[in-house]
């Protein structure tokens, strides 16, 4: 067998002896170290430990704080807490699990899910807590396990808050719910350094103002200095810091408007965001179909879970906040102040509608949604009528750069800021941001669409209620927000949440003027939501729109019935009221709807005779109109 | 006949070796039994995994010393694969990313680099030995370090400091200047402030919480706390075998892992730890001895960075658990509850005794 070669360099032989014997030196030193370390604990200090050993019957429990209720403008409660028994296990206490929960089955109901959810509990959490099999249990099935409680090693009743919302699919998408502190949590809380704040609390918000302002609600953690007996229980407090409570959330939501638009949905999906023009604070926030938030808070079931997510209908998500879709017709009047601040266009400017625009020198016509088009129209007929061929025109004449620049004031292509987490920012295009997103050129054709809400231009329905109203404010662009106040849990005072003025939008009075008075037009005779604004004691401007789903090839013409439901075009209506002086702007999205006019402008005269009259509505029938 | 079987099993090992680990051993299997609560199951669990650990070390004293030069690149190439592997398709397990499912088994990656990275660098050494010049010194930095950078990202940061230290042992072996080590220690110690910001808020929580447990009491504090408890309330002959009031009250977390030390000082105080420290002394003493007469570069570095890394897991381990280190989540080699660790210290041994046994056979 071949063996190693001796190949001994005597220079690094030598270095290495030495490093050796360094090694050597320094090992013994740090044993002698180690020793008199043991010696100073164990002899010079032996009694002090011994006495704290005896007195370790002595230990420090978490107390959980009260966390913060979340509250309309009135009062009325969206979040709320009650108190309930749980029943746990720690798992390190017992040796065989199975066999305790089959024992522990016959004392109290415990349902295969419930089995389910534990063990996966199990998984997420560390070794030495308490996790519960069952919550809520009844006051029978308490006093049935305090009887037997002698059974059942490690396993402890608790007595725990629970946070339950009243008002379940109404508020989902605004409160959001809370849930058990998992893994990513637990990593999320150290990089904050707020571990501590959190031993003893089970749950964590997850979405929604629960998430966003967890913070404020959560409050701060108490301790407890308990005595405990041989098997661990508690005997008696010996000192305590109480818990901070959480703070309050005031909204400026109003729960009654929220339930009148609801409601006024009927059984169709979409979505509606109404906000006070002068500050930014969100009067309803609409999201339908929703989900109920109680489902979550012990860790939604499978079966549930899956409902929820195979949904067609998609009720987990937020549509004002994430739903993106083509803007339609509402993006014409930010289109005629672009053009009138450009100067590309004069109030005078008419131009004769034959039904379609073409680009010079090319055969391809973009129609008119009316057939033979609308004949003479200014910019005040473009809008109360909604002509298309005007905006194309106008599209093709500005450019999409300049149309980027300009209505990108209003908030199109980027977040509102509003405080919650997961807004999605739409796409304002630009020929920048096409070559970035598909390498591609920009073409002509491509800003024609974009002109009339289509193509690449998509807006959530929060940014497009953001954007009326910086119209009804007259170019000042608040901030979004749904919590108008936060009130300390303690001396119940409430501190406001300022409105933030982002920016001002440069719009020339005159200019501002002629497309508000032609936005008021559109709810009176002649206009495309002549029939929602009929009869109403005030004045409201708005504009409808309808967003293509599915486009339709040259030559063929749309018609609803042939359409199935999920291609239907969606039904857009921005508005604000009262015209002069608005207090409310909203908007309304029917997914699926169809006419902008039949189906969303009716939702908003519903929601305005409420917030400035007081009525509420007696019935719900959508109107029947074929104008866009 | 019977002779023959003895010799063939008896060949490879080193006996002076194999008494000290044998005594740490049996002492782990009874303060494991106390620790666990008298469990005899637990017991015979690790007496599975020291059959297992034992196993491996008869094997790889057998392996000569040669064939160990050949495998030391793949074994670290493979295990750099495992860790990128971990990193993108490891289990998550208490907020860590540290195992990979493999069929039905799931390995650890960052064990294996305890010992592929002295492998690996002993090799490097062994091959450019006689005209080393700094530039293989900085190669063997690279080494050291990617993988350990890895290790952090898991995010293990004790095992990266060991894993680290037990490289420098090889490093340093293998005769880096002192005026370069002055030159880091310098830099560490100027770069402290930097590095303190870098830390991550837990991290230094652990620091903080070694100067003033107090502070915390019911998070990083709580270990120390506790164990130094256990350890001080030991005295100097301890509360006696099974009677440890700290582990049974359920007050010492960890008890038949990382903190069994505190329940060995509290039942057999400071005249066990004593003994501990003689025996865990006798073994690092062999290993040293096998270190200096080894006959080659790769064998010498190889026998040093296992002896120095066998020292640097237990002085650290029994330094947390009486309070003057902080927190890391390391083991106590031989004693501490768990097949991974057994194995690959056993295999270090196993490394150790065929470099001392092979050695014979090269002298004539």
């Amino acid at each position: 067998m071949p063996s190693a070669e001796i190949r001994n360099l005597p220079r690094e032989l030598e270095i290495f002896r030495g490093r050796l014997l360094v090694a050597g030196l320094c090992i013994a030193a740090l044993f002698l170290v180690l020793v008199g370390r043991f010696v100073h604990l164990q002899i010079i200090e032996h009694a002090h430990y011994n006495t704290l050993a005896e007195s370790n019957r002595i230990t420090i429990a978490p107390v959980a704080p009260s966390r913060g209720l979340i509250l309309d403008r009135n009062g009325v409660e969206l979040a709320r807490n009650y108190s309930a028994y749980t029943l746990e296990i720690t798992p390190n206490k017992v040796h065989d699990l199975e066999a305790l929960i089959d024992e522990l089955a016959t004392v109290v109901d415990i349902a295969p899910k419930d089995r389910i959810r534990f063990r996966k509990l199990m998984l997420e959490s560390k070794n030495f807590e308490s996790l519960p099999i069952r919550s809520r249990l009844a006051d029978e099935e308490v006093a049935r396990f305090s009887v037997n409680r002698y059974r059942f090693p490690g396993v402890e009743i608790r007595a725990r808050l629970f946070r339950q919302y009243p008002h379940r699919e109404l508020t989902a998408p605004i409160t959001g719910y809370i849930g058990r502190i998992n893994a990513k949590d637990i990593e999320a809380l150290e990089a904050s350094g707020q571990t501590a704040n959190y031993r003893g609390s089970d749950h964590i918000g997850k979405s929604g103002l629960e998430r966003s302002y967890e913070r404020n609600l959560h409050g701060t953690t108490g301790f407890e200095e308990v005595e405990i007996d041989a098997g661990g229980r508690a005997v008696r407090t010996l000192a305590r810091t109480p818990p901070n409570s959480g703070d309050n959330l005031i909204l400026s939501l109003d729960l009654k408007l929220q339930e009148i638009a609801w409601n006024a949905f009927g059984d169709r999906r979409g979505a509606l965001v109404a906000l006070e023009p002068s500050t930014g604070a969100i009067l309803a926030f609409v999201s339908k179909p929703s989900f109920d938030a109680n489902l979550f808070v012990d860790g939604i079931d499978q079966q549930s879970w899956d409902a929820l997510n195979k949904s067609p209908a998609r009720p987990m998500t937020n549509r004002p906040l994430q739903g993106q879709y083509p803007p339609g017709s509402t993006f014409k009047p930010f289109m005629a102040l672009a053009g009138l601040a450009t100067g590309k266009r004069t109030p005078q400017y008419t131009i004769n509608d034959p039904g379609y625009f073409t680009l010079p020198g090319r055969s391809h016509r973009y129609r008119d949604w009316k057939k033979g088009g609308h004949g003479s129209v200014d910019l005040h007929r473009s809008l109360v009528v909604s002509c298309d061929t005007y905006y194309y025109g106008l599209a093709n004449d500005l450019g999409v750069d300049a149309i980027h620049d300009y209505v990108g004031q209003f908030g199109f292509g980027t977040k509102t800021g509003i405080d919650l987490f997961g807004e999605m920012p739409g796409i304002l295009p630009s020929t920048q941001w096409k070559l970035r997103r598909y390498q591609q050129k920009w073409f002509a054709g491509d800003t024609v669409s974009v002109g009339i809400g289509q193509g690449y231009n998509i807006a959530t329905p929060l940014q497009l209620a953001h954007a009326t109203a910086v119209i009804a404010a007259g170019g000042k662009v608040y901030r979004p927000r749904l919590v108008s106040h936060i009130q300390d849990a303690r001396d119940r005072s409430l501190k406001p949440v300022a409105a933030e003025l982002v920016r001002t939008v440069p719009i020339d009075p005159d200019h501002l003027r002629q497309v508000r008075s032609a936005l008021v037009d559109v709810t009176r005779p002649g206009g495309t939501a002549a029939q929602a604004g009929s009869g109403a004691p005030y004045d409201f401007a708005g504009k409808t729109g309808t967003a293509q789903v599915v486009a339709m090839k040259q030559g063929e013409r749309y018609d609803e019935r042939l359409v199935p439901e999920r291609h239907r075009d969606h039904a857009w209506f921005i508005a604000y009221a009262p015209a002069e002086n608005p207090s409310i702007a909203l908007v309304v999205l029917v997914e699926n709807g169809g006419h902008g006019s039949s189906a969303a402008a009716p939702i908003a005269r519903i929601v305005f005779d409420y917030w400035l009259l007081g009525n509420q509505p007696q019935s719900t029938q959508p109107q029947e109109n074929t104008n866009p | 006949m019977l002779r023959r079987i003895a010799t063939v099993v008896t060949a490879n090992i080193d006996g002076p070796l194999l008494a000290a680990a044998a005594a740490l051993l049996g002492i782990g299997l009874a303060v494991l039994y106390s620790a666990s609560g008298e469990s005899v199951a637990r017991v015979l669990s690790q007496f599975g995994n020291i059959g297992v650990a034992l196993l491996v070390m008869w094997f790889a004293a057998k392996v000569p010393p040669n064939h160990m030069l050949r495998i030391a690149l793949p074994a670290y190439l493979v295990g750099i694969a495992l860790l990128i592997g971990v990193a993108l398709f490891g289990e998550m397990s208490n907020g860590a990313r540290r195992w990979l499912h493999i069929g039905v088994t799931r390995i650890q990656p960052s064990e294996l680099m305890k010992i592929a990275i002295p492998l690996a660098l002993a090799w490097f050494f062994h091959r450019n030995e006689g005209k080393l010049g700094i530039h293989h010194f900085a190669v063997s930095a690279v080494i050291l370090l990617l993988p350990v950078g890895l290790i952090v990202r898991q995010p293990d940061l004790g095992t990266a400091i060991l894993i680290t230290a037990s490289g420098f042992f090889v490093i340093f072996l293998a005769g880096l200047s002192w005026r370069i080590m002055l030159a880091l220690a310098v830099g560490a110690v100027a770069a402290a402030p930097i590095l303190w910001t870098l830390l991550q808020d837990y991290q230094r929580q652990r620091i903080l919480t070694l100067i003033d447990p107090t502070q915390d009491r019911l998070g990083a504090g709580y270990h120390t706390i506790q164990s130094t408890i256990a350890l001080g309330a030991g005295g100097l002959g301890g509360k006696g075998w099974l009677k440890g009031t700290q582990s049974h009250l359920d007050f010492l977390p960890e008890r038949t892992t990382d903190f069994i030390f505190a329940v060995y000082s509290e039942e057999f105080g400071l005249i066990g730890n004593i003994v501990l420290i003689l025996l865990f002394l006798a073994l690092i003493a062999r290993g040293l001895m096998i270190t200096a007469s080894a006959p080659t570069t790769f064998a010498r570095l190889l026998a040093g960075a296992i002896t120095l890394g066998f020292f640097t897991y237990a002085f650290v381990n029994m330094g947390m658990v009486s309070g003057i280190l902080p927190v890391v989540g390391v083991p106590l080699p031989l004693i501490s509850y768990g097949g991974t660790s057994l194995v690959t210290i056993c295999l270090g041994f196993g490394i150790l005794m065929s470099i001392q046994t092979h050695r014979k056979l090269v002298q004539t």
